[in-house]
């Protein structure tokens, strides 16, 4: 009996999010930040969420995180972390999970350390919070785990306070902060967008060399499809608070199948090409979560709605459909039109 | 081949610019600094630009790229003269404006503007688009032709904004949408050169490039001249002709575009280049990565000799000595190093 649950468990995905919705109820209407999406993650896995501002992509991991405040947020379907459903556990249980078994990076890490206390301290609060040790040993631990992330004279700098640290180097005493408890899962939500690309690259290969070491679970959230090629494993391209596409790294930067997709890779000026004489930008703007256009959230920005007859992209919200296995796309125009309608214009482009 | 139409792929020669509009000669700007206490002592000044000198051509787009803190933004306002450059000289079309005040100086800015990087801070919330674009004729003293009313909306029209928004306010415009007001205004006096502080980077992927074309376009229209200050490398090779790479206050590297990108010397270039990531997995797990150790030093303490000897990978004793002069390689190749070196990073 006991071998036979603990073989289910094991073909269990680590983490599994299915139909996760989480709507805001305002003054204004409401405000549908997250409308179904739905994925799995094992360990020593990396999956990027890529999207715009307002797309929704922060939302979700906080979801995930169980930080938002149930009386403002409406969430509904399943986050299944090793089998347990995370949306309907208490409170007190979701508390002992995050910081033990999931941890987050922020973007901007002056504003998420506490000004008043030193880096040390925020350290030692989170292992004590989830370990029964003392003081000195959690302040060796801070100091083993500020060295592990590459702060030089970690024996000084752990009692130093944030301002006194660079902006990388809050970033990686971000990073300790959140694997000091070893998480199984880290989410990352723009990890190095306020950093300079030397840093970046410093945190990027640092988060990569970790993620070898402990073998976690990472999600990374960001806008810079340069920092998904370079980290994850699969993609989630993500608008109006859908899942738009979805698919290895390798899929959808060399077969992207929704045009919002390609929109986003011919409109980025690239640092290994010599020009075009003109971007392609995606005309418009992104729409507004409360007023999301009818049918397809992406028709009135879409070059190629003529591809589908009739009104159907402005009057029905295409399905996120398989096309391979953990493939898929939301778009009313045949697959294959698609893959036809790609290679022609990335034809053109080289 | 050497005209500015000429943006095709292969341009084997610099290409020659037949008039300077902007020549910047060892300009400096250093700001003081107290010593903590309550007894005024002066501390080590901050030098955010130390000694720079350069050159931008009528039409030309000049790129200046560097990390956060080296001294591009102040570069880039120093030369306009928003802030007192502490020596050096600055020249504009021929004449010399280090030291113009007053009428002379508002003058001067008929033919100079800013784009700034906040499209949120830089607009007042309380003028209307209307007011912030006429900003520039109402400080100047001029009337348009046709009014200025007219002019307005002509200008809301040639960047893309809808011109029956004259009374609108700022927060009722999208982030791309309140950029183009910023360019409007911008060029309402059709300067010869604008100073770019980051124009995009507070924006969406898809709204970039929007405005990237826009900015394109009415440089093909007005032959204005950009200098285009940006961290984002992708976007500089896109848009200029030229670029400079600057560190901690000073001058790396400068070249045309394509030899910057293709067969760049210094090896801070090279850093810098390698650390962008590119949207294509299979050459970002090939590419070879050069990783600097540590942070950017203080600009009030800056190392001795070459200031980025602490960070570089091919530093030697000399280098703590001797601060390495720019040194034009090849024509229109200046690189300040000991030891340069050609290396394919991108």
């Amino acid at each position: 009996m006991i071998e036979d649950t603990l073989a289910a468990d094991s073909r269990k995905p680590f983490l599994q999010v299915k139909d996760l919705h989480v709507h805001f109820p305002t003054d204004d209407g409401l405000v549908k930040a997250v409308d179904g999406i739905d994925f799995t993650l094992e360990r020593g896995q990396t999956v990027g969420i890529v999207g715009e501002s307002g797309s929704g992509k922060s939302v979700a991991s906080l979801a995930i995180l169980g930080l938002h405040r149930r009386s403002k947020a409406k969430l509904s379907g399943q986050i299944l972390l090793e089998g347990e459903d995370l949306l309907t556990v208490s409170d007190q249980r979701i508390r002992s999970l995050r910081g033990s078994q999931m941890a987050m990076v922020f973007q901007d890490p002056l504003s998420a350390l506490h000004p008043y206390y030193t880096i040390g301290n925020q350290i030692v609060e989170a292992f004590r919070i989830h370990n029964d040790v003392s003081k000195d040993v959690a302040r060796k631990r801070a100091i083993e785990m500020l060295e592990r992330v590459g702060i030089p004279n970690p024996n000084r700098r752990v009692d130093q306070y944030p301002h006194e640290f660079s902006g990388g180097m809050r970033q990686r005493a971000m990073i300790a902060m959140a694997l000091v408890n070893d998480p199984k899962l880290l989410i990352a939500d723009e990890p190095t967008t306020a950093l300079d690309v030397t840093v970046q690259a410093q945190i990027l290969e640092l988060m990569k060399d970790l993620q070898k070491e402990f073998g976690s679970a990472i999600i990374i959230i960001t806008h810079d499809l340069g920092v998904v090629a370079d980290v994850a494993d699969d993609i989630l391209v993500m608008y109006g608070g859908r899942c738009v596409e979805k698919g290895s790294v390798d899929e959808v930067f060399y077969t992207p199948q929704h045009p919002y997709t390609w929109g986003l890779l011919a409109s980025m000026p690239r640092l290994d090409r010599v020009r075009t004489d003109r971007l392609d930008p995606i005309p418009g703007n992104p729409p507004s979560l409360i007023n999301l256009p009818s049918g397809c959230a992406f028709n009135p920005r879409c070059a190629h709605r003529s591809e589908v007859s009739g009104d159907r992209c402005k009057i029905e919200m295409p399905e996120l459909l398989e096309t391979s296995p953990d493939r898929s796309a939301r778009c009313h125009i045949d697959p294959l039109r698609r893959s036809e309608i790609y290679a022609l214009n990335a034809g053109q482009k080289q | 081949m050497s005209t500015a139409a000429d943006k095709t792929v292969d341009r084997p020669a610099p290409r020659k610019h037949p008039e300077t509009l902007l020549r910047v000669t060892d300009l400096r700007k250093h700001f003081p600094q107290k010593k903590p206490g309550i007894i005024a002592r002066a501390d080590a000044p901050v030098k955010a630009v130390d000694g720079i000198s350069f050159e931008i051509g009528r039409g030309e787009t000049v790129g200046l790229v560097g990390e956060s803190g080296c001294g591009k933004s102040t570069a880039g306002r120093t030369l306009l003269r928003l802030l007192e450059p502490t020596s050096g000289t600055i020249e504009f079309a021929g004449q010399d404006v280090t030291h113009v005040g007053g009428g002379e100086l508002r003058r001067l800015r008929r033919g100079m503007q800013m784009i700034f990087q906040d499209p949120y801070g830089s607009l007042n919330p309380r003028h209307t688009v209307g007011k912030i674009i006429a900003a520039p004729y109402a400080i100047q003293g001029i009337t348009p032709e046709g009014g200025v009313r007219t002019a307005v909306q002509e200008l809301m029209e040639r960047v893309g904004l809808n011109p029956e928004h004259y009374n609108r306010y700022p927060h009722e415009f999208s982030g791309g949408q309140r950029q183009r007001i910023g360019v409007a205004r911008a060029i309402a006096l059709k300067p010869q050169l604008i100073v770019c502080d980051e124009p995009v980077s507070a924006l969406d992927v898809s709204i970039q490039a929007q405005v990237i074309n826009l900015l394109e376009d009415i440089q093909d229209e007005q032959k204005l001249a950009y200098m285009f200050v940006a961290h984002d490398l992708s976007v500089v090779r896109h848009i200029s002709d030229r670029v400079i790479v600057m560190y901690l206050g000073k001058v790396m590297e400068v070249a045309d575009r394509d030899t910057l990108y293709e067969a760049p010397l210094h090896p801070y270039t090279h850093a810098l280049l390698s650390a962008v990531p590119v949207p294509d997995p299979r050459r970002a797990a090939e590419r070879e990565r050069i990783l600097l150790f540590g942070d950017l030093p203080s600009p009030q303490h800056p190392p001795s000799g070459c200031v980025f000897r602490t960070r570089c990978p091919k530093a030697q004793e000399v280098c703590a000595v001797e601060m390495p002069v720019p040194v034009e390689i090849v024509p229109g190749h200046q690189v300040a190093c000991h030891f340069p070196e050609k290396r394919t990073v991108v």
